[in-house]
């Protein structure tokens, strides 16, 4: 066979970046997974209206207690049955699925700008600045998140917004801690003090050369720290202090159903599935985020 | 000649540490123009890279440098602010560094990193940018230059990310370009072809550049100037004529001896060495700082030591006028 200069370039040239990325991507079983299985997720919150023609807040007292589809007695209007209120379980399954997705969502943005605009000064400027964010980081590790976050709940009131601006106060730490130490690694390379050379401003530098060598650690602690938000707020709304009945929570739906655990096993089971699914979706995500875009993989 | 592209005088950084002052560079000078090569020589840590450093006004913080006169092309490099200081970085006066393995972000590519040099100076779109891009990959020996760019630095050898660190350098014509001991992590015979390439575009472009070494047969081969350097101090500077036809200072000697020279030196002989090492730089330094390894050394090296000059820019600082044993 003939081998041209054109066939034998043509087998030497490499595929292009975005060709090598979703091979590496799809080539991640636990990435796949986590991505699909939040995409459902997110799916069901969005599109909970159109999903089930029930009102998550409706009462219903003559039909309590329904089991759901797999059992004997299943109300074919009621998929996952209904609780001890009557009010259908998948409409509340899903509804909260917007409850944990926000909270989860919305504490990690927050505690991800405050932990890393301190971690990165923390790392790039050092001395006093360090001394500073380390104290505070310190300080912040110090406390107890569950018993502050209980406190803070208690005097302010459990509502969505209180708790996801407790929840994102309260874990930013990982973020500090996370982003300093990544900082402190990229900031004395030589293509920073090369981009020091060419006359690049701090800001560009932290934002153009470090940042994106530095943001595929930020996604891993920002997935952790969303799940970690998300079961958070769970325990909170079992003990009766996160978000306020009868708003359709997931951690609430296991509170309410914990009475009845012996008798109707599933009022408990299915929104802790639900919640366990969830939460492993985002930490595989995360771990699949992490392999895929780190710098020295790329290419 | 014209005016030169830079005059140093009298510079001098101090680097505050808990045990005392070092101070690591003690009254520096020398002058440069353009076109012209000046090879900085001396060991480790007798502060050859902190003075390029200086220069380029990239010295931490906490470093205290000082000097007589730090002139660029008429500017006074003191009086400067950080921001009117950016603007001469990387448009005036570039630099390469020692490490290409680590000198390039290995976030972006190739083609990125050429642009953003020319961008963050001059007012150019990125067709125009890449155009540049691609004619001084082209420039330093890189072929196949237009799909390099798309490339990520780890995907390329270190001869070749060198190769880019230089084009990155000129991207923006600078009348002064500092390397600072840019072939010390490639291998011996890429570090030929990097030498060649720097002194060659060196002449083409018609820039000034400081070249920081401690490879006396790199500076033999491309510096006009030589300034050799010992503890913070010149001890000799002059043509490299001068450096390797008659050098004055004991320790350009001791570094003569330590090179092999072809048709001169036995198989089996030993090469020469300077036993000893470089005093510590803490505190106030009296005297000649060689003197503890010099083999002509004597009671009065302890006090100052006058600068000697023999005519013409050859300058050397010793006590003793005429070397004992010295080629004359």
């Amino acid at each position: 066979m003939a081998r041209t200069i054109e066939t034998v370039a043509e087998e030497l040239r490499t595929p292009s970046p975005a060709a090598i990325l979703r091979k590496r991507v799809f080539g991640h079983y636990g990435l796949v997974f986590g991505l699909c299985a939040l995409a459902v997720f997110v799916a069901l919150a969005v599109f909970a209206p159109l999903l089930t023609p029930h009102d998550p807040y409706a009462q219903d007292l003559l039909a309590r207690m329904k089991p759901p589809f797999w059992m004997a007695g299943a109300d074919p209007n009621h998929l996952l049955g209904t609780d001890h209120l009557g009010r259908d379980y998948l409409a509340r399954l899903l509804y909260g699925a917007r409850i944990s997705l926000a909270i989860g969502l919305f504490a990690a943005l927050i505690s991800g700008l405050i932990g890393t605009a301190m971690g990165v000064a923390a790392g790039y400027f050092g001395g006093r600045v360090d001394l500073v964010v380390t104290f505070l980081i310190n300080v912040r590790l110090a406390m107890p998140v569950v018993l502050v976050a209980l406190a803070v709940v208690a005097i302010l009131g459990g509502s969505l917004q209180v708790v996801v601006c407790v929840l994102g106060l309260l874990l930013w730490d990982r973020f500090a801690v996370v982003m300093r130490s990544s900082v402190l690694q990229v900031r004395d390379l030589e293509y920073v003090n090369a981009a020091r050379a060419i006359g690049c401003s701090t800001r560009r530098i932290i934002l153009r050369e470090i940042m994106p060598n530095v943001v595929n650690n930020l996604i891993v602690v920002a997935t952790l720290e969303m799940a970690h938000a998300i079961l958070l707020e769970a325990a909170l709304s079992f003990l009766g202090l996160g978000v306020q009945p009868p708003t359709p929570s997931w951690g609430l739906m296991i509170s309410e159903g914990k009475q009845m655990m012996l008798f109707e096993p599933w009022l408990i089971a299915i929104p802790g599935v639900a919640l366990f699914v969830l939460v492993l979706a985002i930490n595989l995500l995360g771990d699949g985020l992490r392999d895929v875009t780190a710098p020295e993989n790329r290419g | 000649m014209s005016e030169p592209v830079l005059r140093v005088e009298n510079l001098t950084i101090d680097i505050p540490m808990s045990q005392g002052t070092l101070h690591a560079v003690r009254g520096i000078d020398f002058e440069l123009k353009r076109g012209e090569t000046l090879c900085i020589v001396g060991e480790s840590g007798s502060g050859k890279s902190l003075t390029s450093l200086a220069i380029m006004g990239l010295l931490s913080k906490k470093m205290r440098c000082n000097a007589a006169r730090l002139d660029f092309s008429g500017i006074d490099l003191r009086k400067q602010s950080p921001r009117a200081m950016r603007a001469l970085r990387g448009d005036r006066m570039a630099m390469i560094f020692q490490e290409p393995m680590t000198s390039l972000n290995p976030a972006y590519t190739i083609g990125d990193q050429l642009m953003e040099a020319l961008q963050l100076h001059r007012p150019v779109g990125r067709a125009e940018a890449r155009a540049r891009a691609i004619e001084l990959l082209g420039k330093v020996g890189i072929t196949a230059a237009e799909s390099r760019l798309s490339q990520y630095p780890h995907q390329l050898s270190g001869g070749l990310r060198q190769r880019v660190m230089i084009a990155m350098a000129l991207m923006c014509e600078p009348e002064l370009i500092i390397a600072d001991e840019p072939t010390t992590a490639l291998d011996v015979t890429i570090q030929a072809q990097i030498l060649r390439l720097l002194a060659d575009l060196q002449r083409e472009m018609n820039m000034a550049m400081i070249l920081v070494t401690h490879d006396l047969g790199v500076v033999a081969r491309i510096a006009d100037k030589v300034v050799v350097m010992y503890a913070g101090e010149v001890v000799e500077k002059g043509s490299v004529r001068e450096i390797f036809e008659t050098p004055r200072h004991p320790y350009t000697r001791g570094l003569l001896r330590c090179i092999p020279v072809p048709g001169k030196t036995k198989p089996g002989e030993h090469l020469g060495s300077i036993p000893g090492i470089v005093p510590s730089l803490i505190g106030e330094v009296e005297g000649c700082a060689f003197r503890s390894r010099c083999d002509v050394a004597e009671a009065a090296c302890a006090s100052n030591v006058p600068a000697r000059r023999t005519g013409g820019d050859h300058m050397y600082r010793c006590i003793h006028e005429v070397q004992p044993g010295a080629p004359s």
